[in-house]
C-alpha cells in the first residue's frame, strides 16, 4: 500500500509555544487510522496543518505523493482531503440539506445534482426525517452527523474526522462506526482523531499516538494500547479508574 | 401554483395597472418606493446573501448618477451608454473595496467602516471636481415632454414609474433565481461560517468579490435612474452617509436577506415617512429632523419586536416560504 497521506516532521508554534513538533506518520490509502492522545497533544493543530488552516512551520505535507502544505483549505478539499470540525460550525441559518448541498456543489455539475447526491448523502448519516429542519435546531449528536455528511459531499478520498463520537450514545456511536466502515470498504481513507476509545478500536487498522506535540508510539491498535508510554501518557488515567 | 408564485404575479399585476388609477402624487410616491426597494435589493446580495454590511452604498449610487449624468450634461450622450460606464466605474470600485477588504481578511464592522471610508472622500472628492459642478452641483437639461423619449430617457412621470418598475422586477428575479445556483448556496454558506465554506471547498475570496462587483453594478444603475429621474446632482447629498443609511434601511425593516424583505421595507417606510410628513403638514407643523427621528423609532420597533424584519414574521402568518 502507497502512502495517501505522509506528513514528514511538521511542527507548529503559536508563540513560542511548539504545538506540534517533528510529528510524521503515514496514512496509507485503503487505511483507517487513528489519531490519539491526550489534550492539548496537538492533534487538532496537525488536523488543521493537513486541512490548509495553518501552513508547518517546519516539514512537510504529501498527499498522493504531491506537496499541499502552503496550499489554502478550498484547494486542500478541491484536491480530494474532507474534514470535519471538532466544535462544529453548521450554516445554522440553512435547512440540513441545504448544509450538505453546499458541500456536494464542489463537485456536481448542477444543482439539481448537488441535491439529489446530498439527499442519499443525509439519508446515509440519519438524519432524512430532519433534512428540511434548519441546522441551528439540530442536537450536539446530529450537528456532528451533519458535519460528516457535509464533508463527504464533497466526494473526498481521504476524510479527515475530528471527534465526531463525542457526545453520541453507546449505540449511535456503533451506527456512526459502521457508516465510516461502509465508506472506508468503498475505498475512502479516513484519518480520525477519537477520544471515544471503543470507536478507535473498532475502526483503526493503526493507531498514532500524539503526546506534547510529537509522535510517542504508533502500530496495531492492540500493541499501542499496551505500550508504556502511551499508558503513562494518557490511557493510564483512564485505566486506573 | 405556489402561493408564493400568485402572491407575486397579483403584486406586479397591480403595479403594472396602478399608474391608471393613481394621481401624480402618488405615482411620484410609488416611484420612491420602487427605488428604494431596487437598491435595496442590489444592498441585499452583498449584506443578505453573503453577509458583508455595507455602510458606504451611496457611494455606488452617486458615482454611477455622475457617470452618466455628466456624458449627458456634457457630450449630451444619453444614459444608455452611460450606463455601461457607471457600472464600469463601480464594479472597479466594488473591487477595490472588496480586495483591500477580503485580501487581508477584514470583515464585520470594520468591512462597514472601509465602505464608510470610500462613500466619505469620494464626497469630499467631487466637491473639488470642477468639471462635475463641485459643491454647486451639475443640473441635467431638463426637457418637458410628454412623448417618451427612451434613447436618452425624457419623459413624463410614467416614464420613469414603468423604469424603476421592471428594474424592481429584473432584481426580483435575479436575486430569486441566483439564490438558487451556485453562487447564492456559496454566498449563504460564506454568510453562516467562513470557516466551514473554506472547508468545504469554497474560494470565499472570489465569491465575496463577486458578491461586492454585483452589487456595486447593480446599484450603479439606481445611480443612473436618479440621475435622469432628479436631474440634480450635489456631491453633499448623493454620497451623504444618510442616502446608504437610507438604502439599507428598507431590506433590514423589511428582512435581510429575503426577497421579498427589500420591497416591503421600501414600502412601509416610504408610505410611513410620507404619511407623516402629510400629518405633520396637516398641523402646520414643520420640525426639521422629525422624519429621522420617526425612522429611528421604527426601527428600534423592529428591532425590538421583529428581530428578522417585517417580511418573515408576515410570511410565517401568511403560511408562505419566508425565504422567497
Amino acid at each position: 500500500m502507497t502512502a495517501l497521506l505522509e506528513v514528514r516532521a511538521a511542527g507548529k508554534s503559536f508563540r513560542g509555544l511548539r504545538a506540534v513538533h517533528g510529528a510524521t506518520l503515514e496514512v496509507p490509502q485503503g487505511a483507517i487510522v487513528g489519531l490519539i492522545g491526550p489534550n492539548g497533544a496537538g492533534k487538532t493543530t496537525l488536523f488543521n496543518m493537513i486541512a490548509g488552516v495553518y501552513v508547518p512551520d517546519a516539514g512537510e505535507i504529501l498527499y498522493d505523493g504531491r506537496p499541499i502544505h502552503g496550499l489554502r483549505p478550498d484547494e486542500i478539499c478541491g484536491a480530494g482531503i474532507g474534514r470535519t470540525f471538532q466544535i462544529v460550525k453548521p450554516f445554522a441559518g440553512l435547512s440540513v440539506l441545504d448544509n450538505v448541498t453546499v458541500g456536494a456543489l464542489l463537485r456536481a455539475r448542477s444543482t439539481a445534482e448537488a441535491r439529489s447526491s446530498a439527499r442519499g448523502i443525509v439519508e446515509r448519516l440519519g438524519l432524512g426525517p430532519k433534512r428540511d429542519l434548519p441546522a441551528s435546531s439540530l442536537t450536539l449528536p446530529d450537528r456532528k452527523r451533519l458535519e460528516v455528511a457535509r464533508a463527504l459531499a464533497t466526494r473526498p478520498r481521504l476524510l479527515l474526522l475530528d471527534e465526531v463520537m463525542a457526545g453520541l450514545r453507546p449505540t449511535e456511536c456503533d451506527q456512526m462506526v459502521e457508516v465510516f466502515r461502509a465508506l472506508n470498504r468503498d475505498g475512502l481513507t479516513i484519518l480520525l482523531i477519537e477520544h471515544v476509545m471503543r470507536a478507535v478500536m473498532a475502526l483503526a487498522g493503526s493507531i498514532v499516538v500524539l503526546h506534547h506535540g510529537q509522535v510517542i508510539a504508533r502500530g496495531a491498535p492492540e500493541q499501542v494500547v499496551k505500550d508504556r508510554a502511551v499508558l503513562d501518557c494518557y490511557l493510564g488515567e483512564e485505566a486506573e479508574v | 401554483m405556489r402561493r408564493e408564485t400568485v402572491l407575486l404575479l397579483g403584486l406586479l399585476l397591480v403595479l403594472l395597472a396602478f399608474p391608471a388609477f393613481a394621481g401624480p402624487y402618488a405615482l411620484a410616491v410609488a416611484t420612491l418606493i420602487l427605488y428604494f426597494a431596487y437598491t435595496g435589493q442590489a444592498w441585499n446580495i452583498l449584506m443578505g446573501f453573503a453577509g458583508h454590511l455595507s455602510l458606504g452604498h451611496a457611494l455606488y449610487v452617486g458615482v454611477g448618477a455622475y457617470a452618466a449624468g455628466a456624458l449627458f450634461f456634457h457630450y449630451g450622450i444619453g444614459p444608455w451608454a452611460g450606463l455601461w460606464l457607471a457600472m464600469l466605474l463601480c464594479m472597479l470600485l466594488g473591487a477595490l473595496i472588496g480586495f483591500l477588504a477580503f485580501r487581508f481578511s477584514i470583515s464585520g464592522v470594520y468591512f462597514a467602516l472601509l465602505t464608510i471610508a470610500f462613500a466619505e472622500f469620494t464626497r469630499v472628492g467631487f466637491d473639488h471636481l470642477d468639471w462635475l459642478g463641485g459643491p454647486g452641483g451639475m443640473f441635467l437639461k431638463v426637457a418637458q415632454r410628454d412623448a417618451w423619449d427612451l434613447a436618452s430617457f425624457r419623459g413624463p412621470p410614467l416614464m420613469y414609474y414603468y423604469s424603476i418598475l421592471f428594474l424592481c422586477a429584473a432584481a426580483f428575479a435575479l436575486c430569486f433565481f441566483l439564490l438558487r445556483t451556485k453562487a447564492g448556496y456559496y454566498w449563504q454558506a460564506i454568510r453562516e461560517n467562513e470557516d466551514a465554506a473554506r472547508a468545504l471547498g469554497i474560494d470565499t475570496f472570489r465569491w465575496k468579490m463577486a458578491a461586492v462587483v454585483l452589487s456595486a453594478a447593480m446599484t450603479s444603475v439606481s445611480g443612473v435612474f436618479f440621475a435622469f429621474y432628479y436631474n440634480n446632482l450635489f456631491p453633499e447629498q448623493v454620497f451623504n452617509i444618510g442616502r446608504s443609511i437610507e438604502i439599507i434601511l428598507g431590506p433590514v425593516i423589511g428582512g435581510v436577506g429575503t426577497l421579498f424583505g427589500p420591497v416591503l421595507g421600501a414600502a412601509v417606510l416610504t408610505l410611513l415617512s410620507e404619511a407623516i410628513t402629510e400629518a405633520l403638514g396637516a398641523f402646520g407643523l414643520e420640525i426639521p429632523g422629525v422624519k429621522q427621528v420617526f425612522y429611528g423609532v421604527v426601527l428600534l420597533g423592529v428591532i425590538v419586536f421583529l428581530p428578522h424584519g417585517i417580511w418573515p414574521a408576515l410570511a410565517r402568518r401568511l403560511r408562505l416560504r419566508s425565504g422567497a
